[in-house]
């Protein structure tokens, strides 16, 4: 049987080469592709953290993924409009940067985090995934009766925003960055798995009394944990909104934190590379069975119930045959 | 100055009372029996002391009072608690078990693995995956790298075979004599208790009925309390 790590290579190969070969035979709307399913597990991976590494059944991490998409969308109709988003105690009129933009989203993620953590992580279960839910509905419609940034039609970005020395209107050149920043997320993901904290964490999700008997505070590790995967989503939703130039509400929607959710399962729940592997197999699906039916999520259900009855550990799980360290 | 002190401890599982008065003190590197029948109050006088049961009385460890606290900070106050039935993070490894609530001071993991040789074979395996008696091994780890003053032995030896048992109380031994760390132990063999004990408290229905040095345990009070 191949080895995770080794397996790990092959996906991310795959996912680097697949754009190469498409910029090289001009094939645009691969990389296109390519760049969905880097940024799809980037929010994955987002989500990994809480849920693989602290149990954390989060039903709601669209909220961080709409708040990212709704970061980059303000600040950057704001700078394409030449309307201030204030003027005191400062006149600042938005902008098209994207390190602005991605440290705002990422900021704002980690504070809504911080906020939904503080309440929902004094649950556990039903609850928790049902609060969490709450919150992103919350979101969902807040975003709606919101006229100024577009309510329900959402609001449209005209050009892309700007990457100091890269021409982020190649669609090859915003793959890389999308790319180089999925690789980023996923070694702090393999950077706190291995860490004292990512252990305490993972301890706690099988013993609470036994980490609060060593002196820990299971509450603590899980925020830390949840803040962290804000964090990530919120970024991720910021590239999305980059890629589509559009940002609406259904970013915030609970079928976007149930696709993201998928894609770890159909991965490998606690997987390093889950989110990437199901991120892939969800968008190609997406791509050629929507071609054959408008349906496809029919098969899309028919391969999920697949996995979870019979490869646990999901496609990783499936091909390594190895139950997962952290899992 | 004792290390922990109870002064008549009371405590409930709702409206169930389990304890109905202990009183006990630990000094600095001694070492003190907890002993009694099935039933009688041994693992809630323990759970008391690491505050993971609702208490009355009076509960001190280091000048501190516990009834104040929650678990977690009694448990940095340097209570080290091995609980019945091993209880290790079965999906860890080894290495990760001892590392997951380590804190900093004496006790690291090449020390742990010096104390007990079989973990260090067994450092990257998942500890589902060992024996029972290595695992008893790996929760007495655990409980050192949080480095303790008080370190809390819940039937640590319990459905073990002869030989791991007589490996588990030449560690205890010896944590005894280079260490000088206090130790509360509780375990049923009154011989091998014998070698390490300095002194020994009896329950009997949730009170203490006998405290002494644990040489001074007589026959008669054996056959009474512990029906032995």
């Amino acid at each position: 049987m191949m080895r995770e790590r080794h397996l790990n290579l092959i996906l991310l190969a795959g996912l680097l080469a697949i754009p190469v070969w498409a910029w090289i035979t001009d094939e645009p709307f691969t990389i296109t592709l390519a760049t969905r399913v880097a940024i799809l597990a980037l929010a994955g991976v987002g989500l990994n953290i809480a849920l693989g590494l602290g149990g954390l059944v989060s039903l709601g991490h669209a909220a961080f993924f709409g708040i990212g998409g709704y970061a980059m969308g303000i600040l950057a109709s704001h700078a394409q409009n030449y309307d201030p988003i204030f003027t005191t105690p400062f006149l600042f009129e938005g902008t098209k940067s994207m390190p602005v933009i991605w440290l705002t989203a990422i900021v704002m993620g980690g504070i809504a985090a911080l906020l939904i953590g503080l309440i929902s992580l004094r649950t556990s279960g039903v609850y928790f995934i049902m609060i969490t839910l709450a919150f992103g509905q919350m979101f969902y419609f807040f975003s709606i009766s919101w006229p100024a940034y577009g309510g329900e039609d959402g609001l449209s970005i005209w050009v892309r925003n700007g990457f100091p020395g890269l021409n982020t209107l190649d669609p090859i050149q915003f793959f890389a960055l999308c790319f180089v920043l999925l690789l980023l997320a996923l070694g702090l993901h393999w950077t706190l798995a291995r860490s004292g904290f990512g252990l305490a964490l993972n301890a706690a999700r099988q013993s609470e009394a036994r980490v609060e008997a060593a002196g820990l505070t299971p509450f603590r590790l899980r925020l830390v944990a949840f803040v962290i995967s804000g964090m990530v989503t919120a970024l991720a939703g910021a590239l999305f909104a980059d890629l589509n130039r559009f940002v609406s509400p259904t970013m915030f929607a609970w079928q976007m934190s149930g696709e993201i959710m998928v894609f770890i399962i159909l991965g490998g729940v606690a997987r390093l590379c889950g989110p990437v592997a199901g991120a892939a197999l969800f968008i190609t699906l997406e791509h050629w069975l929507g071609g054959v039916s408008d349906y496809w999520h029919v098969f899309l259900g028919a391969l999920l119930l697949l996995v979870v009855l019979f490869a646990r550990g999901g496609l990783i799980g499936a091909l390594v045959k190895k139950e997962p360290a952290h899992d | 100055m004792s290390l922990l002190t109870l002064e008549s401890v009371t405590a409930h599982y709702g409206p169930a009372q389990a304890l109905f008065g202990v009183s006990l003190s630990i000094g600095e590197g001694e070492v003190v029996a907890l002993m009694g029948r099935n039933g009688m109050g041994k693992t809630t006088t323990v759970r008391a002391i690491c505050r993971m049961v609702e208490t009355g009385g009076g509960l001190t460890f280091a000048g501190q009072d516990l009834t104040r606290l929650p678990s977690h900070k009694a448990a940095r106050l340097g209570l080290g608690l091995v609980p019945e039935g091993r209880r290790c993070f079965a999906p860890l490894t080894v290495a990760e078990n001892l590392s997951a609530t380590a804190r900093p001071g004496h006790w690291d993991r090449t020390r742990v693995e010096a104390l007990f040789p079989r973990l260090a074979e067994r450092r990257d395996q998942t500890a589902g995956t060992l024996s029972g008696g290595e695992q008893q091994m790996l929760a007495i780890g655990r409980a050192l790298m949080t480095n303790p003053r008080l370190l809390i032995l819940d039937e640590a030896t319990e459905g073990l075979a002869p030989l791991i048992r007589a490996e588990i109380w030449t560690a205890l031994a010896e944590l005894k004599a280079q260490t000088g760390l206090a130790i509360l132990v509780i375990d049923k063999s009154i011989s091998e208790l014998g070698n390490v004990a300095d002194r020994a408290v009896l329950l009997e229905r949730g009170a203490d009925v006998w405290t002494g040095a644990f040489d001074a345990l007589e026959p008669a009070l054996i056959e009474r309390y512990l029906g032995v």
